[in-house]
Parts: structure tokens; C-alpha cells; sequence
């Protein structure tokens, strides 16, 4: 298998993720998304590392599990907080703020 | 494969790292590290003065210590552009110590504004984690309790801010990016009024801004697959030499801008702004409004002039497209607004079109230019975000444009204060808004932007009509009975206001000095 197929396979879950956020309405799920495109650019990362022949690539990939991780724990804390004041974790339903 | 790990040596060397070059983010970031000690171990009481002592200290020393870095002999010595330290991982430069120099200088004036306590208990929640409308938030607002964590928060957002400008690598620029969000969406979040607002906006900015970094990190990704580095010298050389197919380079610029111009809020990446400006506690807006601007302009600064300044043909005509709408978009819209903080942030992305009108320019008069159009924007708008938190109804800020008519007949000095702010945002001579616009239209023209200085000329003159309607509602209509009051600030608020007002209009008077101070720095562009 050629490191290619790895950077195709990185660009379409990152395409799935990237769509999920926009049509998905439940901010958990959301946010489910966009950690799995942080997690294509990994694959991306470490395919490319192996083009390269080189470890940088595998490196940043554990700088981004470690800030994504920090991620997790700041947007679990929000989404958690407007969960129980609104019973809900729908985007749709958080809709004070427009025009 | 086998090679490159034979070739490993046994012994990893320990790296250099110039602690000198980096002490004012090193002061910053220890600075936050002991605010959280304070928070686990001073006792309540204690804690607020404490923690003020040690951010306004430590944001003060930053800027000692940046003049005396700037202004040392060696470092600049025999025409040097300046010093890559940390092991290729962070540049110390004459802009990137203008634009730290501006943040830290702005985040001192923004931290008066948190730390304003008069009015109210404090802009800040009792608990964040009770829920509103709860028998436990009642009680933590009878108590007087407010969250002092918001000022170790704001520490660790301006460390991140300090270092983004100044990242020389993607990946360090990836983890400040982070360093400097994560806080704000936290900060944003922490309203002590209309919480189900601030709430809202916290979830709004974190998903968006979330959904921005993967964008970001895409990009170092593609450029990473291009070049076989993340550095941004790597980078360019790569791309110099480039002969093979590009996607991967393109798609990387594209992406990489995408997550950049997203903290910029340029049109079409604006949508979380007039949200987060609007929902979020006014001094965090404040701070956003300024520092984070800065700071992400330092970065799409260097980016695009370090790793990218030999495709300014590739990367200008879309620059020139999103210049184009962040204007007039900015603008148009700005009419429709019937809120004051939407309504400032609807300003604040037409004024991030002007600015980026500079950096296209891609020369040094585009990078001064766009530098001091960012520091005498941000203290404007801090100053401005100020008056927004002296007019209050028993609800807190007295947001909706309506409770402000008749505002000059009761409070006269508050009303011109606020308009004069609003006239500079409008560019109206002998204001900073008006030096600085023309000196970024200046830059813009001299280097084939005309097209674009006549789009920002046309976008002024709209978004001055919002602006006006306002003063004219202050000013020539009638107070409603039941209006907001107009609270006496405190020394906090006063000396923000009042350092937004005298700078706003020393620029525009004798705009010399700062203009020189911007044009040596940017005489040798970044350190590569």
C-alpha cells in the first residue's frame, strides 16, 4: 500500500467531518465531528511522515492528540453548562444571539 | 526508511533555548502558572487584589522587558533582521516586538476594564457552573462571590497571543492558536448578567472556533506534505524551488488562510463574531477586540510575507476577493444592527478589511502601516467597549440602540466621549482613524491595490451611516422615562477611556512618532 491511499482515505474522513459539522444539530455530536477531523489530520500527518522518511510528522501528531485532548476538556465544560440550563444540546435551540 | 532511524544519534543533544529573547512570554505564561496557584491557595478576600497585583505586574514587566529586547545592541547587531531562538521555534523580530509590545499594551488596558468592580460585583459570574435562575446562583450573587479565575484565564490567553505573531514554526503557531482560544471560550462564557447570552455565544465561539483550527491544521498538514517542515523558512524555500504538481501547496495556503482570516473574522469567516462580541462579558469583548486582532494579524503577517512572500501572485487575488466583501459586507450589514456591541463588532470586521488592504500591499510600508492601524484601532475600541459598560439598566448593560436615545441631553460627557470614538472608527481627520486608514490606503495604492482603496473609500462612507444615526440619537432625540442610567466610572474605567481618547487623538494629530516607530520596525520585514 502506498502512503497515497493514506492521504486519500485522511482527506475523505476529514471531508466526513467537515459535512457533519455543517448538518448535524446536536452540539455533542458536532463537536464529535470535528474531532474526527482532527484525527484525519493525524493520519495525514503520519502518512506524510512516511513519504518523507522523517519523524516530525508522527511528533505533531502527539501535539495534536495532547491540544485536542484540552479541547475536550474546554468544550465538554461549555457544552455541559448550556445543557443544563437549557435541557438540550440542540444548536437549533441556542438562538438568542442573531441579526 | 531504515536509513533515516540509523542515522539517529545515540545521544539527544539538549536544546538552546534563549531564555533572554523569550522572557516577556516566559513572564507572561509563569505569571498565569502562579495565578492558579493563588487561586488554590489565597483566601477569598485576598485573591482579587493578589491576582491584579500579578497581572497588571506581569503584563507591565512583559513590555519592560520587550523595549529593552528591542532596543539591545546585540541582537540587532550589524544589520541583523533579528533572531530565530528556541531552536528554529520562535522568531524575535522588530515587528514581531512592535505587534507583542501593541498586545501587551492593549491587554493592560483591557485588564482594568475585568478588573472593574464599581458597577457591579464584577462583569463575571458568581459560579459558572450553577445553573441560571438556580437557588445556588441567588446565593453566590447575594454572597458577592465573583470568578477571580478570569484573570489567570486572561494571562494564559495573552501568552498565547504574545506567541502566535511570533511562531516561526506551524506547529508552535498551531499550539499558541490553542493557548490563546481555549481561555477565550471559557472567558466568553462567564457573563454575571443575561448568562443564557453568554453561554450561547461560549458554545457558538467554541464550535466555530474549533471547526477554524482542524481547517488550520489541515493546512500545516498539505504544507507538511509539500515541504517535509513545518518551518516557515522550509517552507518558502520549497516553494521557490518548486517544479513538481502543487495541490498539495495550494490547497495548504488555502487552508492555512482559512483558519488565520476565521480570528480575523473577515467576511466570509465573520459569522461567530457579532455573536461572541455581543453575548460575551464587554471587557472579554474588549480584550478580543484588540488583542486577538492583533495578534492574528501578526500571524496572517507573517505567514503570508515569511512562507509565502515569493507566491504573492498566487495568494493576492483571493486576498483581494475576501478584502473586497470583509468591506463592503462589514459595512452593509452594520446599517441593519439595532444593538451597540453588534453593532461595534459589524465595525471591527469592516475595519479588519481595511487592514487587510495592507497586508496585500506585501511590502514593508504595507506591513508598518497595517501595524499601526492595529494598535491605534485597538486602543480605540477598547475605549469604546468602556462607555458600553457605564450605560446600565437593572438588567445589566443597556445594550439595545433604543435605551440609548436621548443620551447626550443626560450625560453629555459620556454621549461625546462615545461619539468621538465612533467618528475616529469613521475615519474623520485629526482622528487616529483617519491617519491610519490613510496610511494603509497609502501602502494599498503604492503597490497596484487601487481597486481596493476606492472599495474602502466607498465602505467608509456606508458604515459612517450607522455610526451617525447613533450620534444623532444621542444627541437630537428625546431620553425615554424609564431610560438606563449612566453609572459614575470608577478609576478603572476612567483611565481605560481616557488613554482610548488621548490616543485616539494624539494619532491623529501627531501620528509622526508612532508612524516612525511602526516604519523601523517593518524596515527589514521578518526575520527569516
Amino acid at each position: 500500500m502506498s502512503p497515497a491511499h493514506y492521504i486519500a482515505l485522511a482527506v475523505i474522513l476529514f471531508v466526513i467531518g467537515g459535512v457533519g459539522v455543517l448538518v448535524r444539530r446536536n452540539a455533542l455530536v458536532v463537536f464529535m465531528c470535528v474531532e474526527l477531523m482532527l484525527n484525519a489530520v493525524n493520519l495525514a500527518f503520519i502518512a506524510f511522515a512516511r513519504m518523507h522518511g522523517a519523524l516530525d510528522g508522527q511528533v505533531i501528531a502527539f501535539f495534536v492528540m495532547v491540544v485536542a485532548a484540552a479541547e475536550v476538556v474546554v468544550g465538554l465544560a461549555i457544552l455541559t453548562s448550556i445543557f443544563r440550563t437549557r435541557r438540550s444540546a440542540s444548536v437549533d435551540d441556542a438562538n438568542l444571539l442573531k441579526y | 526508511m531504515t536509513g533515516s532511524f540509523a542515522a539517529l544519534a545515540p545521544v539527544i543533544p539538549t536544546p538552546h533555548i534563549e531564555y533572554g529573547q523569550l522572557s516577556p512570554m516566559l513572564l507572561v505564561f509563569g505569571a498565569a502558572i502562579v495565578g492558579v496557584l493563588v487561586e488554590a491557595f489565597a483566601p477569598r478576600s485576598l485573591r482579587r487584589s493578589l491576582h491584579l497585583a500579578l497581572t497588571l505586574g506581569s503584563l507591565a514587566g512583559a513590555f519592560v522587558l520587550t523595549i529593552v529586547i528591542a532596543t539591545s545592541s546585540t541582537l540587532f547587531a550589524g544589520g541583523s533582521a533579528g533572531h530565530i531562538a528556541a531552536m528554529g521555534a520562535v522568531a524575535v523580530d522588530r515587528p514581531t516586538l512592535f505587534i507583542q509590545g501593541t498586545i501587551l499594551v492593549l491587554a493592560f488596558i483591557s485588564v482594568l476594564l475585568i478588573a472593574e468592580s464599581s458597577h457591579d460585583v464584577s462583569a463575571f459570574a458568581a459560579q459558572a457552573a450553577a445553573v441560571p435562575g438556580s437557588p445556588e446562583e441567588r446565593e453566590g450573587l447575594l454572597a458577592g462571590i465573583s470568578h477571580t479565575e478570569v484573570y489567570p484565564l486572561t494571562l494564559f490567553a495573552i501568552g498565547g497571543m504574545l506567541l502566535f505573531p511570533a511562531s516561526n514554526d506551524l506547529l508552535t503557531m498551531f499550539v499558541a492558536l490553542e493557548v490563546l482560544s481555549l481561555p477565550l471560550y471559557l472567558l466568553s462564557g462567564l457573563a454575571r448578567r443575561r448568562r443564557l447570552l453568554s453561554q450561547e455565544a461560549a458554545m457558538k465561539y467554541f464550535l466555530l472556533g474549533a471547526f477554524s483550527s482542524a481547517f488550520f491544521l489541515f493546512g500545516i498538514a498539505m504544507l507538511y506534505g509539500f515541504s517535509g517542515s513545518v518551518k516557515l523558512g522550509a517552507i518558502a524555500a520549497a516553494a521557490s524551488g518548486n517544479t513538481a504538481s502543487s495541490v498539495l501547496l495550494y490547497a495548504g495556503i488555502a487552508l492555512i488562510g482559512v483558519g488565520l482570516l476565521f480570528k480575523i473574522g473577515a467576511v466570509p469567516f465573520q459569522s461567530w463574531k457579532p455573536d461572541v462580541y455581543q453575548g460575551s462579558p464587554t471587557p472579554v469583548t474588549a480584550l478580543m477586540a484588540s488583542c486577538t486582532l492583533v495578534s492574528a494579524f501578526g500571524a496572517l503577517l507573517r505567514v503570508f510575507y515569511v512562507a509565502f512572500g515569493q507566491l504573492t501572485w498566487d495568494w493576492r487575488p483571493a486576498m483581494w476577493a475576501v478584502a473586497i466583501v470583509t468591506m463592503l459586507g462589514g459595512a452593509i450589514i452594520a446599517i441593519t444592527q439595532t444593538d451597540v456591541k453588534r453593532l461595534l463588532a459589524y465595525s471591527s470586521i469592516a475595519q479588519a478589511g481595511y487592514i487587510l488592504t495592507g497586508v496585500i500591499a506585501a511590502t514593508t510600508a504595507g506591513l508598518s502601516s497595517s501595524m499601526f492601524y492595529l494598535a491605534a484601532y485597538g486602543i480605540a475600541t477598547i475605549g469604546a467597549f468602556a462607555i458600553v459598560t457605564l450605560i446600565r439598566d437593572p438588567g445589566g448593560e443597556a445594550g439595545h440602540l433604543s435605551s440609548w436615545a436621548g443620551l447626550g441631553k443626560r450625560s453629555p460627557l459620556v454621549a461625546g466621549t462615545f461619539a468621538f470614538f465612533l467618528i475616529a472608527f469613521a475615519g474623520i481627520p485629526l482622528t487616529s482613524g483617519f491617519s491610519s486608514k490613510f496610511a494603509v490606503f497609502q501602502a494599498a495604492a503604492a503597490s497596484g491595490g487601487l481597486p481596493l482603496v476606492i472599495i474602502g473609500v466607498i465602505s467608509s462612507a456606508i458604515i459612517a451611516f450607522p455610526y451617525v444615526r447613533v450620534i444623532v440619537l444621542m444627541f437630537f432625540s428625546e431620553p425615554a422615562p424609564d431610560g438606563p442610567i449612566v453609572v459614575r466610572p470608577s478609576a478603572y474605567t476612567s483611565l481605560a477611556v481616557g488613554v482610548g481618547v488621548l490616543a485616539t487623538l494624539v494619532l491623529g494629530f501627531i501620528p509622526e512618532p508612532l508612524l516612525r516607530l511602526a516604519h523601523d520596525a517593518a524596515a527589514q520585514l521578518f526575520v527569516r
